[in-house]
């Protein structure tokens, strides 16, 4: 309903078509504590999620969250109490991270209410989602 | 503090608080003379969505509302159907809503006190650094969280947005293997709350004494959570049906939300674990009256930031209340009871971690919503947050400027305010003459 905060959805709707063997997936809203419930005793995590840093329209970055702490400043717009990059820097802080964790971040441009994805963060969603199975693919 | 004449001092957020809003101060000549608590986000639209809808479409659309919260949206639109509709649910059925409501207050409960509340007590930003500070803390407040989610997997489907909840009951009867998996759980979670709490307690609680008027739920049987009259400690005592002859909505020019009020005096008033607490103290447990006087609560709360205490006291008796229920639960013969259509009006209230979730919505004759209104606790609790600040504000007027930024922040953070529910990230301005 907040068009472009739906990116990380838009991937796993996008992941789900090719049907990777080895994927597990999980959508979550709003409590992003739940993240380190849901990644103990996982080797290999990805994590999608809109951004709101100011940059082009779909623009995507990407993060080796476990090399570098992830500026939290690009997901602060989520509305979530316990945010993605609080997430994982508590996780890293109880020794409670998986064992690789890739984060890709998506530039929205309409957070507003709504329905669909902007044109370019519909690209990138599906770049990302291509991305991600070459990833799986490679082991 | 600066001497300055004018002063404008700005935050760019508050931190830890579902949403976007934003705190405008003014001080003159010594005096606070203007403070607003402000959203700055449009309003929510779930009401405009939900028309035309059929009725049983509502639990799971009003879900979205909150993803911390979501049984409380769904519990509340599927009672005020079943009053539409001429419906009761009852016995196993309603032992099953009473368990999933426990689960929701466990993880939102620990959530915010552990991980939004306590740093503000501990000079911290966040919870990174409680986490870093006290990681067995942090630890078990995580694994009870987890159990609250768990509940809410076991019986709603799913720990975030769950899906077997409907209107007239369930779409399938959990496990009883998977109920009664979480009884050990529950007595380590009954242990864990109770540490945290009394670690909470020997926080320095800010002073604040506030002449509260306490809107709750109150049920003859229970401590009431998500079933009962709606009361206050002021002599309201009324059913559901009649909340809005009582409490009304208002769009105040600095905000786009409505802000909720008591009708007789335009008045602010609480809801919310304190209010609970105060109304209907007789009715915790034994266990859980002791755990709050071993916290040094008394058998009221005045003081807002007190409020992390009484949430921890809720979280102990919620884990007991899960025990009980699951060790008495008995498998009803049908995962729902039949919902007859009919056009109607009904009206539905529940107990959210935050507070009184009040829903009305009418039916036409093929079940279609005509419409909805949905008052979310934090849109009630607004003008208190409001009348709050004010008095922190006032009474702390020596503070050097960041010091008391940091505790108009706290005190926003003392009602666990989710401000998405009502429309939403602070933005904080004092300005000084």
């Amino acid at each position: 309903m907040r068009r472009d905060d739906g990116a990380g959805p838009a991937v796993l709707d996008r992941l789900a078509a090719r049907a990777p063997a080895n994927l597990e997936t999980e959508e979550l809203a709003g409590d992003c504590a739940r993240l380190i419930e849901l990644w103990d005793g996982r080797a290999h995590v990805i994590v999608v999620d809109a951004t709101q840093s100011g940059a082009e329209a779909g623009t995507v970055i990407q993060f080796d969250a476990l090399a570098a702490e992830i500026p939290r400043e690009l997901f602060i717009h989520t509305s979530h109490a316990f945010g993605m990059a609080e997430a994982v820097a508590t996780a890293g802080a109880l020794g409670r991270l998986p064992g690789s964790l890739r984060v890709f971040g998506i530039e929205g441009a309409a957070f507003g209410f709504g329905e669909g994805l902007t044109a370019a963060v519909e690209a990138s969603a599906e770049a990302v989602a291509g991305r991600i199975a070459l990833m799986l693919e490679g082991g | 503090m600066s001497d300055a004449a004018t002063r404008t001092i700005k935050v760019d957020a508050l931190a830890r608080v579902e949403g976007e809003g934003a705190l405008y101060v003014r001080v003159k000549g010594g005096e606070v003379t203007d403070i607003k608590f402000r959203i700055v986000e449009p309003p929510r639209f779930f009401e405009a969505l939900l028309r035309g809808r059929m009725f049983g479409e509502a639990p799971d659309i009003t879900a979205r509302i909150c993803g911390i919260c979501p049984i409380a949206y769904m519990m509340g639109a599927s009672q005020a159907m079943e009053d539409a509709l001429g419906v009761t649910v009852a016995g196993g059925l309603r032992d099953l809503r009473r368990l999933i409501y426990c689960g929701e207050w466990i993880e939102s409960h620990v959530l915010h006190a552990a991980m939004l509340h306590a740093p503000d007590f501990l000079g911290l930003d966040d919870a990174l650094l409680i986490a870093r500070d006290n990681p067995e803390l942090v630890q078990k407040a995580l694994q009870v969280k987890k159990l609250g989610n768990d509940i809410l997997e076991v019986v709603g489907g799913r720990a975030v947005h769950p899906v077997n909840l409907k209107v007239g009951g369930f779409y399938k009867l959990p496990a009883e293997d998977k109920l009664a998996a979480l009884l050990p759980r529950l007595d380590w979670a009954m242990n864990a709350s109770k540490e945290l709490a009394l670690a909470f307690a020997g926080f320095d609680f800010p002073a604040l004494e506030q002449d509260y008027h306490c809107v709750s739920l109150r049920h003859p049987g229970e401590y009431a959570i998500h079933e009962g009259r709606i009361v206050s400690n002021r002599g309201i005592d009324i059913p559901v049906n009649e909340f809005d002859r009582h409490f009304g909505e208002e769009h105040v020019r600095h905000s786009n939300a409505l802000q909720g009020f008591y009708q007789n005096g335009d008045a602010p008033y609480l809801v919310g674990p304190i209010a609970r607490y105060n109304n209907n103290f007789e009715q915790l447990s034994d266990a859980a009256k002791t755990l709050a006087e071993d916290c040094g609560l008394g058998r009221q709360v005045n003081n807002p930031y007190r409020s992390i205490l009484v949430r921890m006291v809720e979280t102990y008796y919620a884990c007991e209340e899960a025990k009980r229920l699951i060790e008495g639960y008995a498998p009803p013969t049908a995962a729902s009871v039949e919902t007859p259509i009919a056009a109607g009006r009904g009206y539905g209230c529940t107990e959210a971690p935050r507070g009184i979730c009040f829903h009305t919505y009418a039916l036409d004759a093929e079940g279609r919503i005509e419409h909805a209104n949905i008052v979310p606790p934090t849109s009630q609790n607004q003008k208190q947050i409001e009348d709050d600040l004010l008095a922190v504000v006032s009474g702390n007027l020596e503070m050097e400027d960041e010091a008391l930024k940091w505790r108009c922040e706290q005190t926003i953070r003392n009602y666990d305010p989710c401000i998405s529910c009502a429309t939403h990230f602070l933005k904080l301005t004092i300005e000084r003459d």
